[in-house]
């Protein structure tokens, strides 16, 4: 869908006014609101061409740095068809896949690694060091609806490509007000995922300034960074606050507001948080990429109160054979691909998967109904691990499941049943080799922590692996 | 058991199967100036509490992370105790 004319995020940032007092922070360059949406982040590759160029084009933005990324961001929505933001965590391998499947005519990118990777697109375009002003005026009224897409994690180690657009990232409930300029918000979130997304547009459209973080920045670089630019809002996910506070420059930002996301939350980390900012207001928020927000919780307690589900009218929540659901305008739409999974049921409700309970009138997230870990905020669909496994010659099954884990939510871990050979001739050795096997093919993160040897795994009636105790 | 002997093992251990370069375990020794990330942490406390039969960040829901090397070898010390 192009729908014409909409908002666009230049439009609303400058809408949201005080551009030259606001400032996006980046690792090594910065910029004024008013030098971003006035200024070009490319480096054309022909002299005099503009970013009318990338009209209707479908771009794979692949920058490793977040300020290009918010820069380009910036200049190509309502310019561009399509805009695929590509995490810089996502191997380079995968750029093939998500070109083709994007369709996508041009890739934008700040590293060799991305622009020489075999990525099958037919032009390549270089950011600069920091946005320079542009010559060419540019028409809002020309702007198109620009598709923005997603990347989440696949069952096949293949990222999923979601669909969205502004509209549906930004939703209706954001409003500029006068103390908004005197805002900064960052995040310990990369802008290509839906959490540092979220936070991009919402300093854009309501007009705040913003820090961004960089892949490469170590933690306490960071909060030093975020400290001395005055920080008064900040979000990570639980392990990214578990990891700060293991900082001592967790004294460096003194915030007044602090969010957490994208992983369950725990008692512990709330009290961990609040007893290291008394000054801050602690909240923790439901959302995620396919099912967009869901809600703010800010009584200081894990989990939600039942009544929440009820509480906006605009986001419409369910529970469903013990998952959430929710139904909104700011779900994505579709996932993007030829044999794409289903997004969406018959009445438009997203399965957020997240299995939940009720004790005493206040709801618990309790894990994922497929079996997804969430390892310090990024996914690992046990198949994908246990195939891996299973290629093992000693293994003769597996079964990967969570560890529960204070620092990083969870971990992996399996239980290996091994042929009869291999079994008799000592686990120890197994348990090397399997590791060592998965070391080489995994990403770190899906590597399991700990390899139990057993007997036997559970088969259920259907013939499958029982994977809840 | 000796605990401190058996968190630098772990330490070690684990670095070497994560490929990162272990900074020399002292006592001031900031944890996220040793070399190892969340997870090689994570993979750390999951070990120990096989290992030592305890783990001191679920047990008690306010406790202070701890930020040097010293901290964390008096984290699991008190915990035992």
């Amino acid at each position: 869908m192009q729908r014409a004319n909409p908002a666009t995020v230049r439009s609303s940032a400058i809408a949201a006014g005080s551009l030259s007092s606001r400032v996006l922070v980046g690792v090594d360059a910065k910029a004024t609101w008013a030098e971003l949406v006035h200024g070009s982040i490319l480096d054309m590759p022909l002299h005099g061409s503009d970013v009318e160029e990338l009209r209707g084009k479908s771009i794979l933005l692949a920058t490793i740095d977040q300020f290009r990324a918010a820069a380009a961001l910036i200049e190509l929505d309502g310019i561009a068809r399509r805009i695929v933001l590509y995490p810089p965590d996502v191997p380079v391998e995968h750029l093939a896949y998500v070109a083709k499947t994007a369709e996508a005519d041009v890739l934008i990118t700040d590293h060799d690694a991305a622009a020489d990777a075999p990525h099958g697109i037919g032009s390549v375009i270089r950011c600069a060091h920091n946005v320079s002003p542009t010559e060419s005026s540019r028409e809002e009224q020309d702007a198109i609806e620009t598709e923005w897409i997603l990347l989440t994690s696949g069952t096949t180690g293949l990222p999923k490509l979601a669909v969205h657009t502004l509209a549906s990232l930004a939703g209706s409930a954001w409003h500029t007000d006068p103390a908004s300029a005197s805002l900064v918000w960052s995040t310990f979130y990369d802008m290509r995922r839906y959490g540092g997304l979220h936070i991009f547009l919402h300093a854009a459209l309501t007009g705040t300034s913003l820090v961004v973080s960089h892949a490469q920045e170590p933690v306490a670089d960071f909060l030093a960074r975020a400290g001395a630019n005055g920080v008064t809002n900040i979000s990570g996910t639980p392990s990214h606050w578990r990891r700060a506070l293991m900082s001592p420059a967790a004294s460096r930002i003194e915030p007044e507001y602090i969010r957490m996301s994208g992983e369950i939350v725990d008692q512990a980390i709330l009290n961990q948080v609040r007893a290291q900012y008394p000054q801050a207001r602690v909240a923790h928020t439901f959302a995620s990429t396919e099912a967009g927000v869901g809600f703010n919780v800010d009584d200081g307690l894990m989990g939600f109160p039942a009544e929440i589900l009820e509480s906006n009218p605009l986001i419409e929540m369910k529970i469903k054979d013990s998952t959430l659901r929710i139904r909104s305008t700011r779900t994505a739409t579709r996932y993007l691909g030829d044999a794409a999974p289903v997004l969406k049921d018959a009445d438009d409700f997203v399965d957020t998967g997240d299995t939940i309970e009720l004790r005493n009138g206040r709801y618990y997230f309790t894990g994922r109904r497929d079996g997804t870990i969430n390892v310090g905020g990024y996914k690992v669909h046990p198949e994908e691990v246990e195939a891996v496994i299973n290629r093992h010659p000693v293994v003769a099954m597996s079964l990967v499941k969570a560890k529960k884990n204070p620092i990083t939510g969870a971990l992996v871990v399996a239980d290996v049943v091994l042929h009869a050979q291999a079994s008799a001739s000592g686990g120890d050795e197994a348990q090397r080799g399997i590791l060592e096997f998965c070391r080489k093919q995994l990403d770190h993160h899906k590597v399991p922590a700990v390899i139990n040897i057993v007997a036997a795994l559970p088969i259920g009636e259907s013939g499958k692996l029982v994977r809840r105790a | 058991m000796d605990i401190k002997a058996e968190i630098v093992a772990q330490f070690k251990q684990v670095a070497k199967e994560q490929d990162k370069r272990l900074a020399p375990l002292t006592e001031e020794l900031a944890l996220l100036d040793s070399g190892l990330d969340s997870l090689c942490f994570a993979i750390v406390v999951a070990r120990l509490e096989t290992s030592l039969g305890v783990d001191p960040f679920s047990e008690d829901e306010d406790a202070r992370f701890p930020v040097t090397f010293g901290d964390f070898v008096r984290f699991y010390e008190n915990a035992k105790s």
